[in-house]
């Protein structure tokens, strides 16, 4: 069963192995419906099936008005919230993560604050952020209270990958440098920061994508512009036709090229370090 | 015992430290500027607005108003209304079996990509595989059930073909069934990711050293692999569980509004302005949740696991 190669596959490898198959037909079969059935013929309904194909019901998300309501507008703002939520996540997990490195008073309950704030259901904030508000008195809104709550969301994911990125840097490399007389701003710009930076890009990866697809934190906090997953909740109740299929896969596309685009950039990162110690070695015996 | 310590452990830092440049600051301090943006962020929308719903659960209400008080009424009625009690009944059980489910499915999962995919770079493609939908939106992944589903679904069609019934089967959508396989289907990802990071960890040699010792594969599961994967399976259930008992819009759905859990019924009282009620519905909610959190916590060295 393990690792090892030459050894002959039990038959708990077929077995499991089918399973696991049927598993990822189950994660994947349900998106991959949906995708086929955006592309349903004008005539078409919910279901198959498929009465020939067009582009129809991508062609009703642009259009601004109607019952769809603004989609074009709502995905603006979904995609700014997500790209400031990315960068605030990231800047404010590594520098937590950094913090963390050392003991100090208060740590434990800083870092149990942040798991509940994980596992707290998520109508709860929304709920206690706009009850907040309300009696001080000020008005919600996208880039304030709606940033704020997904916030709560973003940064306990983004610790937690920052704590598995900064526990896996090896520390030598950091006493390297103090010994040749770097200071502690030089020590992390040169050392730390270029070493852990793919980890730091899975950070903002998932503050993104976290932010992005956001519903239950958002959708008592963002005031009276939705995001574009409160708008899909809405359509989800109001609408009849594949235009809610369109915008679905529309949504999944935009989560895939943020994927793709974080997934080749740490991969040039690693490929390009890879490479550079290669010629280094290279150059050493040659 | 600090969070931090296993991070610190790496270092054999005290000769290091005492070469280091005195700093103008105390190492404490240091510490807080850097997590204080993260405080922050925590304090002002995380531990204020909860302080908030606590504080209004006790309040008087009247129409849209609300009334600053010290009522009980609102928690007295939670535990006298058996509507309410329903509610949490349904909720608990939807939890008991996405739970039961998740756990065994993504250990299964879980084992066979750590210990039966031989190659590292088979085993990053595949993990890839069942992450990449906790990247997607969990509403489309909601929806996508209902073209799969209905009357007129794939899966009706499918079963219509056999022959092994003539009508098409209606408890498919719109109901418990579809709200599980939606559960199901959006948060086994957060089982099996935790679970993965504790096998991972497992050292080879004892297997082989059982397997040496003529255990069999089953054997080594109940014996090794199981025992040393419970932090794992901890935190995944913690994720899951807190996940389904916090959710309102998946019920609401796919059960077509026939099904509701506590949030449900707390959503319905927001969206009517009955703040207080909603907030003590949320308090009693939370401490239960809290209560399984601090009880799965308690079996397992979460903090642990999560820093190394």
């Amino acid at each position: 069963m393990m690792t090892e190669g030459g050894q002959p596959r039990s038959r708990s490898f077929y077995v499991l192995g089918f399973f696991f198959l049927l598993f990822l037909a189950f994660l994947y079969g349900p998106m991959i419906v949906i995708f086929v059935l955006s592309f349903q013929g004008p005539n078409g309904g919910m279901s198959f099936p498929m009465v020939g194909t067009s582009t129809t019901w991508f062609q009703g998300l642009l259009q601004a008005t109607g019952r769809v309501g603004d989609i074009p507008s709502a995905f603006q703002r979904s995609l700014g919230l997500a790209l400031l939520a990315a960068a605030l996540t990231a800047v404010i997990c590594v520098s937590a993560g950094m913090g963390f490195r050392r003991r100090f008073p208060g740590a434990a309950l800083l870092f149990y604050t942040a798991v509940a704030s994980l596992v707290m259901p998520s109508l709860f904030v929304s709920f206690g952020i706009a009850l907040g508000f309300k009696e001080l008195g000020w008005r919600t809104g996208l880039f304030t209270s709606g940033l704020g709550a997904q916030l709560t969301w973003t940064l306990p994911f983004g610790l937690m990958i920052t704590f598995a990125t900064i526990g896996r840097f090896d520390r030598r490399y950091e006493e390297a440098a103090t010994d040749l007389g770097a200071n502690s701003w030089q020590r992390f710009r040169d050392i730390i920061f270029p070493i852990i930076l793919p980890g730091i890009i899975g950070v903002a990866l998932f503050g993104f994508t976290l932010s992005y697809d956001e519903f239950a934190r958002s959708s008592l906090t963002v005031g009276n512009q939705n995001t574009l997953p409160l708008e899909i909740w809405a359509l989800t109740t109001a609408a009849t036709s594949p235009v809610l299929f369109a915008l679905g896969t529309v949504t999944t596309v935009v989560s895939f090229t943020v994927l793709t685009l974080a997934m080749l950039t740490i991969g040039l990162i690693v490929r390009r370090r890879a490479g550079g110690r290669l010629s280094a070695e290279r150059s050493a015996h040659g | 015992m600090s969070l931090a310590a296993p991070l610190l452990r790496s270092a054999p830092s005290t000769k290091a430290a005492s070469r280091k440049p005195a700093r103008p600051w105390p190492n404490w301090l240091v510490s807080w500027l850097q997590v204080g943006p993260l405080a922050l962020v925590l304090l002002f929308m995380f531990v204020m607005p909860l302080i908030f719903v606590v504080v209004v659960s006790f309040f008087d209400y009247e129409r849209v108003q609300i009334y600053p008080a010290f009522l009980l009424d609102n928690y007295a009625e939670i535990f006298t209304s058996a509507v309410t009690g329903r509610l949490y009944l349904k909720t608990l059980e939807y939890a008991a079996i996405v739970e039961a489910i998740t756990l065994v499915l993504g250990f299964f999962v879980a084992y066979y990509l750590t210990f039966h995919v031989r190659t590292l770079r088979w085993r990053i493609i595949l993990m890839l595989a069942c992450t990449i939908p906790f990247f997607t939106s969990n509403v489309i992944r909601m929806i996508s059930w209902i073209p799969f589903l209905g009357r007129n679904g794939i899966l009706n069609d499918a079963v219509m073909a056999t022959h092994l019934v003539n009508q098409p089967l209606d408890f498919l959508l719109f109901s418990d069934f579809a709200v599980i396989l939606a559960y199901v289907h959006i948060f086994t990802l957060m089982m099996v990711a935790p679970i993965v990071n504790s096998m991972s960890k497992i050292d080879r040699s004892l297997i082989a050293a059982a397997r040496d010792a003529g255990a069999n594969e089953w054997m080594i599961v109940r014996d090794i692999i199981l025992p040393l994967s419970k932090t794992g399976m901890a935190l995944g259930s913690v994720l899951v569980l807190t996940q389904v008992m916090g959710d309102y819009y998946i019920v609401r759905v796919l059960s077509g509004g026939k099904s509701a859990g506590v949030v449900s019924g707390i959503a319905t009282q927001l969206n009517a302005f009955e703040y207080p009620p909603a907030a003590a519905s949320s308090v009693v909610l939370l401490v239960i949740v809290l209560a399984l959190v601090i009880g799965i916590f308690s079996i397992v060295d979460v903090r642990k696991e999560l820093a190394e």
